[in-house]
């Protein structure tokens, strides 16, 4: 493996995470639990589709098929999208949306903090401009984790239930392969292993603060990046393309 | 003596209207003059947030990431028009949830053209083209309401509304240039949207009741059809730049008023959907509803965590 398609293989699944989670979140939009959430959602939405075309226009750069952000975009087969399993989940209740959304921007920031000083000045560029936006999502996601835990009792037994259910999504965040091997050694991109800690200390201050527990059953559910995803993937993605494959070819 | 005192506060409330001076909060009003701004101002609120939804059901689906980030920044917009002017509802006393629960239990209406399906991407163009260009017909006199904080919310309103019709009208452009899909996608759009936007401006001004009264307290400054013929006389000329069909057959220039004519409004059709008999009126109304109802536990959530907070800092 070449550099470059390491770090196209790097690109593609940073631009997935955000497109995917973007397009998850985008349902919502006018269905929020007040219009004030309404407008924040759908403003973490329109910041995660802006990301994923920044990440995606460079990997279409990078791509040795030469596919534009558009065809990268809409036009794989599912087995092709390289998301983690966290951010296909469907939104299910507004703790659901909330927690998958902590979970993410938690480790989100982690990375773009150290990507913001990579070699590779094009991603350095895109993390700087990106952090902005997700440390303010991290603030967002963690203050609601912490009124719904701390909350009703019933806002913390909803909320909890997410946390068990969706906790076992987050050990794919730390997944690392030979494209990570090649990139961090080439000082390139921070190693995943080292963000974990980071990580891990946002999750469980702001669980301390919210009273719930990390879930007693750790199993890890990975998958995503090697293309394999949950039943979920395909309906939204027949949704997401659904446009560009029934008309072909076309400019919009 | 109290008879004298309020004929004399109506004298000066109207001298005021007369001098173009701009009624405050805080200042004294009639209670008919409050309570039709905060029908109006509500209703106008329901419609910016019950027209997310129509244009909501396109986001998933936009055909590439640059049309899917702005149709998603516009939908945006309407739910912070819906926002402002909720607050200017709120200067006038109206309780914000009150006003939200009249329009889920069908008291209080919106404009109906919300209530028609989007069935295609076309109809995001012709959606943001015709409605919000008809949307600044009848907002861009507001600018002038005799309500100052109405007045004001509509200056930003429109800023944002006129961005809007630029991008539908980009939308129609890209399809009416495009594939011979994509033409026949921008024509059947307008067909379908072109009447009810032409009723977007109200009943004919023969069956409006509310105009004259409105037109004295200046919350109105034009009539439903002088909106609905400025409306026309811009349209059908960027109908015809498209290289589209007006459908209408009677659309023809006339001469001697200086203006188009155009043929007969269904006005059977528009007073069933104002009745509730639209094509979507339910589901607009029932996914609002959808949206406080389990958004309930949430809000409950952030108001005992406030509490509990506040008790904590003062204990």
């Amino acid at each position: 493996m070449t550099t470059k398609e390491a770090l196209y293989n790097y690109t593609l699944r940073m631009g997935d995470d955000s497109l995917i989670l973007g397009q998850r979140l985008s349902e919502l939009c006018g269905h929020g639990p007040i219009l004030e959430e309404d407008i924040a959602l759908t403003n973490i939405s329109l910041d995660l589709i802006g990301q994923a075309t920044l990440l995606l226009d460079y990997a279409g750069e990078l791509d040795k098929d030469s596919r534009n952000k558009d065809q990268l975009a809409f036009l794989r087969i599912e087995k092709q999208y390289v998301n983690i399993l966290l951010v296909e989940q469907p939104n299910g209740h507004f703790g659901d949306t909330i927690l998958r959304q902590f979970l993410f921007d938690a480790y989100r920031t982690a990375l773009l903090e150290r990507l913001s000083t990579s070699k590779d000045k094009r991603l350095a560029g895109i993390a700087e401009k990106s952090l902005k936006e997700t440390k303010y999502h991290l603030k967002h996601s963690s203050e609601w984790v912490i009124r719904l835990g701390d909350g009703t009792e019933e806002s913390h037994l909803r909320i909890q239930n997410s946390l068990d259910k969706l906790f076992r999504y987050a050990h794919e965040l730390f997944y690392e392969n030979e494209v990570d091997n090649l990139l961090i050694k080439e000082g390139i991109v921070p190693s995943a292993q080292g963000i974990y800690p980071v990580w891990e200390k946002t999750v469980n201050d702001v669980l301390e603060a919210a009273t719930l527990s990390l879930p007693k059953n750790n199993w890890k559910f990975q998958g995503g990046r090697e293309g394999r995803h949950s039943e979920h993937m395909g309906y939204l993605l027949a949704d997401m393309q659904y446009m560009q494959r029934t008309y072909p070819n076309m400019e919009w | 003596m109290m008879e004298i005192d309020n004929k004399e506060l109506e004298n000066k409330f109207q001298q005021k209207i007369d001098r173009d001076i701009k009624i405050e909060p805080n200042d004294w009003m009639p209670d008919a003059y409050r309570t039709t701004l905060i029908r109006q101002i509500s209703q106008h609120a329901h419609s910016e947030v019950v027209g997310m939804l129509p244009e909501g059901n396109w986001i998933t689906r936009a055909p590439n990431l640059r049309r899917k980030a702005v149709l998603l920044a516009k939908v945006q917009d309407e739910a912070g028009h819906g926002l402002y002017l909720y607050s200017a509802a709120e200067t006038l006393g109206a309780d914000r949830e009150q006003t939200i629960d009249d329009l889920h239990s069908g008291k209080a209406k919106y404009s109906s053209i919300f209530n028609y399906p989007t069935l295609t991407w076309a109809d995001m163009g012709a959606v943001g083209w015709l409605v919000d260009g008809a949307a600044i017909m009848n907002q861009v006199p507001l600018c002038r309401c005799s309500y100052g904080p109405y007045a004001r919310a509509m200056i930003r309103v429109c800023k944002e509304e006129s961005f809007h019709q630029r991008q539908g009208f980009e939308i129609m452009t890209k399809l009416a240039g495009g594939a011979i899909e994509q033409k026949e996608m921008a024509q059947d759009a307008l067909n379908r949207f072109w009447w009810p936007a032409l009723m977007m401006f109200g009943p004919s001004d023969a069956d409006s009741s509310h105009t004259e009264q409105s037109m004295k307290w200046k919350i109105k400054r034009h009539t439903n059809d002088e909106l609905r013929q400025m409306f026309v006389d811009v349209t059908v000329p960027q109908i015809e730049t498209l290289g589209l069909t007006v459908p209408d057959p009677d659309v023809k220039w006339n001469e001697v008023k200086g203006r188009y004519d155009y043929g007969p409004i269904d006005w059977d059709e528009f007073w069933q959907v104002v009745g509730g008999n639209g094509p979507c009126n339910k589901e607009r109304v029932d996914a609002r509803r959808k949206a406080k109802e389990d958004g309930k536990w949430v809000v409950e959530a952030a108001m005992a965590f406030t509490n509990k907070r506040n008790s904590k800092k003062s204990a």
